[in-house]
């Protein structure tokens, strides 16, 4: 049974002393359970042989402060827990924004998978607080309390505390079965469940297309029939992923029926004082009631642990010697000045890349020059390197192979953000975060005032649509906010470009799944934006590529062809 | 609250019986484990008077069997509860696919985009914790509070009242005040956690541009305060949960204190056997074992009925569009559709979607649908296969009102191909068999090379039986909407509506696409929805869809 994934156990170090403090209240809470056990059974006897209820006070008030005493280590050890939790995961969620920001893995993620991050990030995050406020402070009380009844008990009746040993042989078979077999079992039945529940997820979302071949109703059966199968599944594992459970629970119940037959007996023949045979049995139940607990918690700390690792895993992606990470090019002494892309051409000199997961090379050994103030159009098959080459010159990633120079300077010599500072990027999928319009062109510049992020607009052919929203360029767009067609995004992401008034524009697929109309008022924005700047932009439509200067095409990381347009 | 639970529990369709045995087993398991303290608190007390030995048999024979039928119990009692909540889930899910079919597409609209669907199935799947954590627990506890009360009752009556109002706080009144406190910080918590989700999903899909634009420290800001928001949100909460628990804690602790003291009493005014104080303590300590769970079962049953009514929200009796009490023959094999001066509007105060439409389908003939995105093409498809009824205007087929057939024989006349038909994430084999069931492989084969997928399935290695993944994310778009094809190929419809086929393909497939599309497609009449330039030169009739204009 492993505790605790390793990588876990080095973050929850920043927060050891906290979740130390937690384990200390817990001890004083066993602690004070230990007193109220003697309390109670010394008051009981005491009243057993005759003493009245003024004889007791005493005893009684104190048992009043036991009981408060607990209370108040309750709400400790709860407050405590979930703060030492709650940094622990704030830390490791920080941990992957900064991650995700500062490598470029960011470039290829689709955004399928980003969703599922942001859930693991947030919602997968907080079922980790059950693995660092219960389960890790209940594993320091299950070593430390079991040890602490022994030897109390020992104190008072060596005997019984041998009988209480006899049952500790089962533990170890709890423990196995519960580390060996329920950890396995319950990871394949989440899995399976997951499973299940994308199975209907997937008939719900086809509803339409199963309706419109008559075929609607006849997925009930199904559904009913996997979940039966599921069930059946399910119910045989279980049988014996319970059984742990169970065991602990027999050990505790023989625990207690095995102290309290033999000092029962023992008590007939004189052999104990019913004080010290009651506090016996009131401490019996306190020896496995820890362990019960951390069986409890492990199960609800799996299922946090299983996302941490998704997350931990991802945190070590981001190993700094990968050719995707940048932050080693960060900004640094001595980096040199990047020459403006509009005075000096751009050249890539002999570039390969090879994604470390795959084998083959995107590009191969590619020699392109971009001069000063052209457009060229870069067209080719899905896959062949476009975007690759566009994640180069954005720096997104660094050639394995060969260099990127802007006049004679090789830009992994320059400061990084000062050569970003002078692209403009237009993405094929442009991202429009939750903001007004104006914020969202602003992304360009932030600085901007309002009358040029309207120029900027106007330039892109968007203020017009703008304009027509209900709170004109306040209005909020992005996720769950206005919905905007996918030509209305497009120009808006020109708009951010003609802001930034950059001196090298990457498009990527402008006008891609656009109507006629959409793609026309997009070409002529492109066609202002191209005016006086080097312009590199991927390109499948024959008419946008026509607006180009140069066309090059790129197939299978090379040039096969590089035509200059006749005027 | 209650008719939710009354309507969940019949949809989960629990038989009583199951439900019945399921929470005795669940009393018994608790009650024995209470019993056994008890009775081992009354066995060493009345061997402390040093009887005979033969007189305390029947207590240790009693100890023995709690402590032994404990465990069993409640072993037997986890596996019966879980049995009856996989069934519940299985009937659940059953029953909400059959309540919102009848609405797709058209009324489930809004559902589809976003993660609106995603969360309503992740509700039906919270409410398998309706009967484990919500239903059972307070059964169970009431019912062993109940018999600790009546068997002290029998020997003290004062402590039985002591007692009483113990259970009653740790029982009701604290499980009800803390899920109110959790409730309100929850739903503070769960408007956290939306926001920094939301804004890491952006941040995550926008995380290239971000760092293009060289915004990367002001992001981090904008999550850093997001994130301290939630975290504090989260210490509060943490106050008010230990405050929960140290209360729980307390009135046990005072009860068990308050009883011992009435029995210490009782015994010195004589009427109560000194046997029973410790055996009194013990009972009042063990029973609070009974309500423990209720604070954490408040909770759940609180989210679950949140999940329940959201899952009770749409049903099918809401439909739009209904079958004719006395419907008419089927349509013919070569049936002729018309559309005459049609409108739809979705709502009484949206812009129509579509306006004084018109639009006829003989057979044989090829149709095609132009207009700009968003112009109601796909309204037409709606419409068409009745998953949704005009406005103003009619819609016949072969002379008849559409909405005097069957919805079944309707739909038969259709066969859907488009960037919109959804390709399950199964095998080839399961995708194809949706349009007809019982065609034989040789049936899917033929199709598939119809679609000109033959060469491509020849060299896969599990052939029919390959997995296309989600949303068919293993094939190529060209394979995808191949795939889609001849499913529709293979439902033998006389009419073959094709939404938008080339989507998202690059010109030069799209081409060989649609020259395919309209080869394979035959004798059949088509309805070429599109708004590209190819396959249109093909077409006998070019209608242009404007939508509300």
């Amino acid at each position: 049974m492993r505790v605790l994934d390793p990588r876990l156990m080095r973050r929850a170090r920043a927060a050891r002393v906290a979740i130390g403090l937690d384990a200390v209240i817990g001890v004083v809470a066993a602690l004070l359970i230990l007193s109220q056990a003697v309390l109670i059974a010394t008051i009981a006897a005491r009243a057993f042989d005759g003493e009245s209820l003024s004889d007791l006070m005493l005893a009684l008030v104190v048992l009043v402060a036991v009981v408060i005493a607990r209370a108040g280590s309750a709400w400790g050890f709860e407050v405590v827990g979930r703060r030492a939790a709650i940094g622990v995961l704030s830390e490791l969620r920080r941990d992957v924004v900064r991650s995700r920001l500062r490598d470029s893995h960011a470039a290829s993620l689709d955004s399928a998978e980003s969703a599922e991050i942001a859930t693991a990030a947030v919602a997968g995050v907080d079922a980790l607080e059950v693995t660092f406020a219960r389960y890790l402070p209940q594993v320091v009380l299950a070593l430390v309390v079991p040890l602490a009844v022994l030897i109390l008990v020992a104190v008072i009746d060596p005997l019984s505390a041998i009988i209480m040993l006899v049952t500790l042989p089962l533990v170890p078979v709890f423990m196995w079965l519960l580390g060996r077999h329920t950890e396995r079992v319950t990871r394949d039945r989440w899995r399976s469940m997951a499973l299940l529940a994308t199975h209907f997820l997937d008939v719900v979302r086809g509803l339409p297309t199963l309706r419109a071949f008559n075929r609607g109703e006849a997925q009930v059966e199904r559904i009913a029939a996997v979940s039966e199968e599921y069930r059946v599944a399910v119910m045989r594992t279980l049988r014996v992923a319970f059984l742990s459970g169970s065991i602990l629970e027999f050990a505790a119940t023989l625990g207690i029926a095995l102290v309290a037959v033999t000092i029962g007996v023992r008590l007939v023949d004189g052999e104990i004082a019913f004080a010290s045979a009651l506090t016996v049995l009131l401490l019996a139940p306190e020896l496995y009631l820890p362990l019960r607990n951390v069986a409890a918690q492990f199960h609800a700390s799996s299922e946090g642990q299983a996302v941490a690792e998704r997350l931990l895993d991802l945190l070590d992606q981001s190993d700094p010697d990968s050719p995707l990470d940048n932050a080693n090019l960060e900004v640094r002494a001595g980096a040199l000045t990047v020459p403006d892309p509009r005075k000096a051409s751009v050249r890539l000199e002999g570039v390969s890349f090879t994604y470390p997961t795959r084998d083959l090379a995107v590009l191969n050994r590619l020699d392109l020059e971009l001069s000063a103030r052209e457009t060229v159009a870069l067209v080719g098959p899905s896959g062949g390197g476009k975007s690759t080459l566009a994640a180069l010159l954005l720096g997104f990633a660094k050639p394995t192979e060969g260099r990127l120079t802007v006049g004679g300077v090789d830009i992994a010599n320059c400061d990084r953000s000062a050569w970003r500072a002078q692209i403009a990027w237009v993405p094929q999928k442009p991202t429009l975060f939750r903001a007004s319009v104006a914020d969202n062109i602003r992304l360009g510049d932030d600085s901007a005032d309002d009358s040029s992020v309207r120029a900027a607009a106007v330039l892109a052919g968007a203020d017009g649509f703008i304009d027509d929203l209900p709170d004109g360029y306040e209005t909020v767009v992005g996720d769950g906010a206005r919905p905007v067609s996918a030509g209305q995004r497009r120009r808006i992401a020109l708009a951010r470009a003609f802001l930034r008034d950059a001196s090298l524009v990457i498009l990527d697929e402008p006008t891609a799944d656009l109507d006629e109309s959409n793609a026309e008022l997009v070409g002529e924005a492109i066609e202002r934006l191209c005016e006086g700047r080097t312009v590199l932009m991927i390109a499948h439509r024959p008419e946008l590529a026509a607006r180009a200067d140069r066309i090059v095409v790129l197939d299978a990381g090379r040039i096969t062809q590089d035509s200059r347009r006749t005027p | 609250m209650i008719s939710t639970l009354r309507r969940l529990i019949d949809i989960a369709g629990m038989p009583w019986w199951r439900v019945a045995t399921s929470v005795a087993l669940g009393a018994l398991a608790v009650g024995f484990g209470v019993a056994l303290i008890t009775t081992a608190g009354y066995l060493i007390s009345r061997a402390a008077e040093q009887p005979p030995i033969l007189a305390l048999t029947v207590t240790i024979v009693l100890v023995r069997f709690f402590a032994l039928a404990r465990p069993v119990t409640r072993y037997v009692e986890r596996l019966a509860s879980h049995d009856l909540a996989l069934r519940a889930l299985g009937r659940i899910r059953a029953g909400f696919y059959q309540r919102i079919e009848p609405l797709a597409p058209a009324q489930l609209q809004g559902f589809r985009d976003g993660d609106l669907l995603n969360r309503m199935v992740g509700d039906v799947d919270a409410l398998q914790g309706l009967y484990l954590r919500g239903i059972a627990p307070p059964i169970i506890a009431l019912t062993v509070s109940a018999a600790a009360v009546v068997a002290i009752a029998l020997v003290a009556a004062w402590a039985a009242l002591i007692l009483a109002v113990g259970l009653l706080i740790a029982g009701i009144a604290i499980p009800v005040l803390g899920a109110r406190i959790t409730a309100a910080a929850g739903e503070r918590q769960a408007a956290g956690r939306g926001d920094l989700t939301a804004e890491f999903v952006e941040l995550l899909r926008g995380a290239p541009e971000l760092v293009a634009y060289g915004r990367e420290s002001a992001t981090l800001d904008r999550v850093d305060r997001l994130d301290e928001e939630l975290s504090q949100l989260g210490r509060k909460d943490a106050n008010a949960a230990g405050l929960a628990d140290a209360l729980s804690i307390f009135v046990a602790g005072a009860t068990t204190v308050g009883v011992l003291a009435l029995a210490v009493d009782a015994h010195h005014s004589g009427v109560l056997d000194r046997v029973m104080i410790a055996t009194l303590a013990l009972l009042a300590l063990a029973s609070f074992d009974a309500v423990v769970t209720l604070p954490a079962a408040a909770r759940e049953l609180s989210l679950t009925l949140a999940s329940g009514r959201r899952v009770l929200g749409p049903s099918g009796d809401d439909s739009a569009v209904q079958d004719p009490l006395s419907p008419i023959a089927p349509p013919s094999r070569a049936p002729t559709v018309v559309l005459e001066s049609v409108t739809v509007r979705y709502g009484p105060d949206q812009a129509p979607a579509l306006s004084n439409f018109n639009l006829t389908l003989r057979p044989g003939q090829r149709v095609g649908l132009v207009g700009p995105s968003g112009a109601g093409k796909t309204t037409v498809t709606n419409l068409l296969l009745r998953f949704l009824d005009p406005s103003a205007g009619r819609i016949t087929v072969d002379g008849h009102e559409l909405s005097s057939y069957r919805q079944h024989d309707v739909r038969e006349v259709f066969a859907l191909a488009g960037q919109e038909a959804h390709i399950f994430n199964s095998s080839i084999r399961e995708n194809l068999l949706i349009a007809e069931p019982k065609a034989s492989d040789q049936s899917l084969t033929e199709v598939l090379e119809l679609a000109r997928l033959g060469p491509w399935l020849d060299q896969l290695p599990d052939g029919l039986d390959t997995l296309v993944g989600e949303g068919g994310g293993r094939l190529s778009g060209g394979q995808r909407q191949r795939l889609v094809l001849a499913r529709a190929l293979l439902a033998d419809a006389p009419i073959l509506i094709l939404d938008e086929p080339t989507a998202h393909l690059d010109p030069l497939t799209a081409q060989a696409l649609m020259n395919d599309l309209l080869d394979i497609a035959d004798k059949r009449t088509v309805l070429l929805i599109t708004h590209r330039p190819e396959g249109l030169d093909r077409m006998d009739e070019i209608v242009v869809c404007n939508g509300g204009d």
